[in-house]
């Protein structure tokens, strides 16, 4: 199995037309992923070719889904129209929201999460690399060929740690791995994959990657002290990083003594969960653990 | 982005919320007009972003434009805990009957806005957070719907303002919000929220930071910008849009992708202890697809920083794959030529990295050492720099 994502999901991509979507498009695709459709309202009834796979345009999310049963939508729309792009996506009932786009304002995305609440949509991101349950399903720029399917869980707030970390533990593979993005104010959370992961028997044990900013870790390591018996390895970015600064991730800022990597190594540890010096470690650490 | 003092006071004046009369000056003789205009005791402020400049001398009551003018000469130049004073606000004074706290702020934690406000202002949030708890007011407030007059209300009761100065705070609470919501603000803060012996109440200082991301739709906001205070290379590095922090290290920095950036940044500094504490001389994160020219840029960037002895570049070949990352590296060498004078360690991992080393291999340039682990580059690159 996997989480939030698998074989059979149907993915539609909003802003498939645009150049990121388009060249994400077609590597979701090759990567076997089941892309039923693109979104964009100026080119609804069109149809794109990808090596010879023809994807049809919608004018809206409620409609792709209607034609298509899409259960999912990776959406790589601009910053300026994100939000709205969200909002449609909640109003029309996906399952799964993945927000890719880089550089949204957080009051629109702090907007669209609470509209998302009590909604069906879970919405990953935003400024996320997406998730892949490899050998399934790929919904985002997660490159597909770094490792195969597998019995570890894997969830981060960057992308190429994410990467980083699916290629040294490449040959003992992933079951999902997720990337939920370095905003300030994120839809999918440690929490929610550590609750996904500990729930499905095929994720035999679960690599959490944090970095500097807010108090998400600090909360996921009070959600594994109380509820996950899987075993958890962790690592955590930025303990060089000044303070005040912000480190390439919107979020990825210390804000007086708030926010730190070591208080969130230090969370973690006394979670029971064994804490990795560098990426390189951490993996060792994992070995240890699944053997391999 | 943070705000100096006088910015934050007029988005706040501008969006009608009660303030003084008052100016910036980046003169002694400024200070001193400004001063006459208001023909009022003034009170004289360091503009600096950093707390406690009262205690470090960066505040001062003038009674005279004459008195102005010199408070500002003492003012203007005075380092307050690093932060050199380029400009000060001339304000008119005022006698204080109470002083309270209201802002607004992003929560992340809860991922909405919160409202905080206490009738016990003039001190530090903090401060007050701790010594009086129950003192402090904290309402959540839905993003989808805002504050109106009837949520400012409810703040304003929670806090437990005295009756006298309710309504006015009310009209204030939601001008504020006005203030947060379109100006795409993360934090609007008033602090004191002052009642004058008259009974007017008012905005005495307010610190604002506005969302980076937001500007596109508030191309105003780029001239709130502090440039004359910006590192010379960041603010290189920011004209070539490329996501640099200067650190205070040796070891340059060159990677892709934020989280991987910070965390070779980490390895360096650890690597570095075993020799004599040397450190990472910046962030600078080149995104996924690492061009020649974007390597180029960066590698430019960082040569020029005449702290940096090593430069470590640490790229995880994903959507952009190795053997293109080893091209922009051989190209960005070229387009140097003789400015690329420091010595180069580089690894690659990740897709087609076979070919990245091949590529490496061919160049053979003198300056360029490939190691194949992180923990290892980063560890020569800290020797290199020692």
């Amino acid at each position: 199995m996997s989480i939030f994502l698998n074989e059979n999901s149907k993915v539609i991509v909003q802003g498939m037309t645009g150049s990121e979507g388009s060249k994400h498009t077609q590597r979701m695709l090759a990567s076997g992923t089941a892309i039923v459709g693109g979104v964009n309202p100026r080119k609804a009834g069109t149809t794109v070719d990808f090596d010879g796979a023809s994807v049809p345009v919608f004018g809206g999310v409620a409609e792709a889904m209607k034609e298509t049963g899409a259960d999912v939508s990776v959406i790589f729309v601009p910053p300026p129209f994100a939000k709205a792009a969200v909002i449609e996506a909640v109003d029309a009932g996906i399952g799964l929201a993945v927000v890719i786009t880089e550089g949204i304002p957080v009051h629109d995305s702090t907007y669209f999460w609470a509209h998302a609440q009590g909604s069906s949509t879970r919405i990953i991101g935003p400024n996320c690399p997406g998730l892949i349950s490899p050998g399934r399903s790929n919904a985002g720029i997660i490159p597909a060929n770094i490792t195969q399917e597998g019995r570890i869980g894997l969830v981060s707030k960057s992308g190429t740690l994410t990467y980083q970390m699916m290629y040294e533990l490449r040959d003992i593979g992933f079951s999902t791995a997720i990337g939920i993005g370095g905003d300030p104010v994120i839809g999918t959370t440690h929490i929610d994959a550590l609750q996904a992961f500990q729930e499905d028997p095929e994720t035999e044990a679960i690599v959490m990657i944090g970095e500097i900013g807010g108090d998400a870790e600090e909360r996921a390591a009070d959600y594994i002290k109380a509820n996950v018996t899987k075993p958890v390895v962790g690592y955590v970015a930025g303990f060089t990083a000044p303070e005040g600064k912000t480190m390439g991730h919107a979020g990825a800022i210390v804000s007086g003594s708030a926010g730190t990597a070591q208080a969130k190594k230090e969370a973690l540890e006394a979670a029971g969960v064994r804490v990795g010096k560098t990426p390189s470690e951490t993996a060792r650490l994992m070995r240890e653990i699944v053997g391999g | 982005m943070d705000l100096f003092e006088y910015q934050a006071r007029d988005l706040l004046a501008s969006h009608g919320v009660p303030v003084l009369p008052g100016g910036v000056a980046v003169t002694p003789e400024q200070a001193e007009a400004i001063a006459r205009e208001i023909a009022a005791p003034v009170v004289v402020k360091a503009q600096v972003k950093v707390g406690g400049r009262g205690k470090a001398g960066g505040v001062k009551l003038a009674d005279s434009p004459e008195e102005a003018k010199a408070r500002a000469q003492d003012i203007l130049g005075l380092d307050i805990k690093g932060h050199v004073t380029h400009k000060v606000m001339v304000a008119q004074a005022s006698d204080i009957a109470a002083e309270y706290y209201f802002s607004y702020l992003l929560d992340r934690s809860n991922r909405t806005f919160l409202a905080m406000a206490s009738v016990e202002g003039g001190m530090e949030i903090e401060e007050i957070a701790v010594t009086k708890p129950e003192a402090l007011a904290r309402i959540p407030i839905d993003a989808t719907t805002g504050v109106d007059e009837a949520k400012a209300t409810e703040i304003v009761d929670a806090a437990n303002f005295p009756a006298d100065v309710r309504d006015q705070v009310i009209a204030i609470a939601v001008q504020l919000w006005e203030v947060f919501a379109q100006e795409d603000a993360t934090l609007v803060e008033i602090n004191p929220l002052a009642k004058a012996p008259d009974g007017t109440v008012l905005a005495l200082d307010a610190k604002v930071t506005l969302d980076e991301n937001a500007g596109f739709r508030h191309p105003e906001h780029a001239a709130l910008e502090d440039a004359a205070s910006a590192d010379p290379l960041e603010a290189r590095a920011k004209e070539k849009n490329l996501n640099y922090v200067k650190l205070e290290g040796e070891v340059g920095i060159i990677g892709n992708g934020a989280g991987l950036v910070m965390s070779t940044l980490d390895v360096v500094a650890y690597a570095g202890e075993e020799f004599g504490g040397v450190k990472p001389a910046n962030f600078l994160d080149i995104g996924g697809g690492a061009s020649a020219e974007v390597m180029a840029n960066g590698l430019e960037i960082i040569l020029s920083d005449p702290a940096v002895k090593s430069v470590f570049v640490n790229v995880f070949g994903g959507i952009t794959a190795c053997d293109a990352v080893a091209n922009g590296i051989v190209s960005a060498l070229g387009i140097l030529g003789d400015e690329a004078t420091k010595p180069l360690v580089v690894r690659l991992d990740g897709n087609n990295v076979d070919e990245g080393h091949r590529i490496l291999a061919e160049a053979n340039h003198p300056l360029v050492t490939v190691v194949d682990t992180m923990d290892g580059a980063a560890r020569r690159a800290a020797e290199l720099a020692a």
